[in-house]
């Protein structure tokens, strides 16, 4: 060693970075042990309940076998048309913002609010959705509760759309538009090819967002006892049925809910596995 | 590129070249550039001829890439950049309002710094801007994908792997795959913006030599940092500084008895 080196100096900046360490460790630890017991009781009681009456049966009353047939189905086709709602717009209005009016006082506008709606408390959604559709139909129904997880899926999607588009290099455009390409054909051919994993990741990702979301249908789509894709009627899905089901006071409803978490929680890790190894992909490309 | 490589003086072809009739392809005069209120080339003129390399050398900063890209309006990719003057390619006005910038960049291709593949196979890079202007039969389009990248001589190391993806060629790969991509369009034109800046020595050598074969069909204008290339490349050298054109003229004349003081300083090292 140095022997300019100045010794009590260099020690106690030594202590100084084990206890910081220590610490970091220590928070770390904590944080991590939480998540560890939840995730230990969640698959220690949803895989308890777990079987194939879950998959095939509908909600039970109080007392009696069933299983989560008719939420598992209202979640899936909820999902899928929010997801199919919110996706194009989301990718549309994100392309704006990044390709066409980059430069534009409005984007900076729609950012701003596209940034307060992506933190917006899904309740307030579900209110939303509640007095434009469910107060005006009428009746709570499938619908407005597709609608209500759609208003969660746009601000997400735009938000990576943009985020993925910006991150392209201005030469690839320069090079698309160097041989001639009109910018709407360098967008489709070019610019969405480049940027496809991570779009996609976004879209799974706003996936994985909704599908635990329960605020938002508590006001729309409510429940449903029985079994009914009758999107115009309530429809059941299973965040609302775990709410329902985990407050009651039958021990075979708590179960239930129990194994509707656990669905939910493998569903969404699936889906974030999924968009990591896209995510990977695009970086290595 | 090696130290040792020193000012090479241009061959006899190139000195006998100019022997002929040159004739104007781009006419460039009193052009200005402003990135918002920022004068970036002050009153340029200068002409490209038909069929001539014509090399910009000159510090960072001097405004070649952006001579460069004015010519194929690039720069209207971007807002609060305006060029003034009059730049012409033959008779027909680029800076004009009403002129087609579709149209006008396949006419002018460009070669950019970084290699920027698309990101699909190596016959759709190519075949998809040909696909642009023409329809035509597959066979006649595989032809035309070939004959690019014959030209652009990559042809040798990708006809067994042309449904490959472009990204997966190596850096000077990809730049020639750029170069085909660029002669499949037909242009008339074609701008290398330092196009060996990012490449090994034997990647900057088989692009010089690509450069000289392509003048023969095309009239070619090059930004280049490093002035051996430009000597070893070109016919005509403009040497810029602070946004203004300097000096412009034969190769072997700007790098032997240059006129200006600046250039003298500039290609014996003494600044840039």
């Amino acid at each position: 060693m140095n022997s300019q080196i100045n010794t009590p100096l260099y020690a106690s900046r030594r202590r100084r970075n084990v206890i910081t360490m220590g610490l970091a460790f220590a928070a770390t630890a904590f944080g991590l042990a939480w998540l560890v017991l939840i995730l230990a009781v969640l698959l220690w009681e949803g895989f308890s309940g777990l079987s194939l009456a879950v998959f095939t049966e509908m909600t039970p009353p109080p007392g009696s076998a069933g299983g989560l047939l008719n939420p598992i189905m209202g979640s899936l086709v909820m999902t899928i048309i929010a997801v199919l709602l919110g996706t194009p717009l989301g990718i549309l209005a994100g392309t704006y913002m990044a390709e066409y009016g980059r430069y534009d006082k409005l984007t900076m506008v729609v950012r701003f609010i596209n940034d307060i709606l992506l933190s917006a408390p899904s309740i307030v959604v579900g209110l939303f959705v509640y007095e434009i559709m469910v107060a005006q139909m009428g009746h709570f129904s499938g619908w407005a509760g597709a609608v209500s997880l759609a208003v969660i899926v746009v601000p997400v999607v735009v938000r990576t759309t943009e985020d993925m588009l910006t991150l392209l290099p201005d030469t690839l455009r320069e090079a698309a538009a160097s041989i001639g390409l009109p910018r709407s054909l360098m967008i489709q051919k070019v610019a969405y090819r480049a940027a496809r994993a991570g779009m996609v990741t976004g879209v799974l990702l706003a996936v994985a967002r909704i599908s635990g979301e329960t605020a938002p249908l508590l006001f729309t789509s409510l429940n449903n006892q029985f079994w009914s894709l009758n999107l115009n009627a309530p429809v059941a899905s299973l965040p609302v049925v775990i709410f329902q089901f985990a407050l009651s006071p039958y021990k075979d409803w708590q179960r239930l809910a129990w194994t509707g978490a656990l669905i939910i929680t493998l569903a969404v890790l699936t889906l974030s596995i999924v968009a990591r190894v896209l995510a990977a992909q695009r970086k290595s490309s | 590129m090696s130290v040792a490589a020193a000012l090479i003086v241009p061959s006899v072809t190139h000195a006998a070249g100019i022997a002929e009739d040159l004739r104007e392809k781009i006419s460039i005069r009193d052009l200005d550039f402003y990135y918002g209120d920022n004068r970036a080339l002050k009153s340029i003129s200068v002409s490209l001829y038909q069929g001539k390399v014509t090399a910009f050398i000159g510090p960072s900063g001097c405004g070649k890439s952006t001579l460069l890209r004015v010519l194929n309006r690039m720069y209207d990719l971007y807002p609060n950049q305006r060029a003034t003057g009059n730049v012409r390619l033959d008779n027909e006005d680029i800076l004009s309002p009403s002129q087609d910038l579709n149209l006008l960049r396949a006419k002018i291709g460009m070669v950019f710094q970084k290699p920027t593949p698309f990101p699909m196979t190596i016959f759709e890079n190519i075949a998809f801007g040909i696909r642009l202007y023409e329809r035509l039969p597959k066979s006649e389009l595989e032809d035309r994908v070939r004959f690019a990248l014959e030209r652009a001589a990559l042809w040798d190391e990708v006809k067994n792997k042309l449904g490959a993806n472009g990204l997966s060629l190596s850096g000077g790969q990809q730049q020639r795959l750029c170069i085909a991509r660029t002669v499949a369009v037909q242009p008339e034109v074609i701008l290398f913006d330092e196009p060996c800046s990012a490449l090994d020595p034997i990647s900057t050598a088989k692009i010089e030599e690509l450069i000289d074969e392509l003048k023969d069909h095309y009239t070619i204008a090059i930004v280049t940092h490093n002035m051996q290339q430009a000597a070893r490349v070109s016919d005509f050298t403009a040497f810029m500084y602070l946004g203004e054109l300097v000096e412009f003229g034969e190769t072997t004349r700007i790098f032997t008895t240059p006129s200006d003081r600046r250039t003298q300083d500039y290609i014996t090292g003494r600044f840039g």
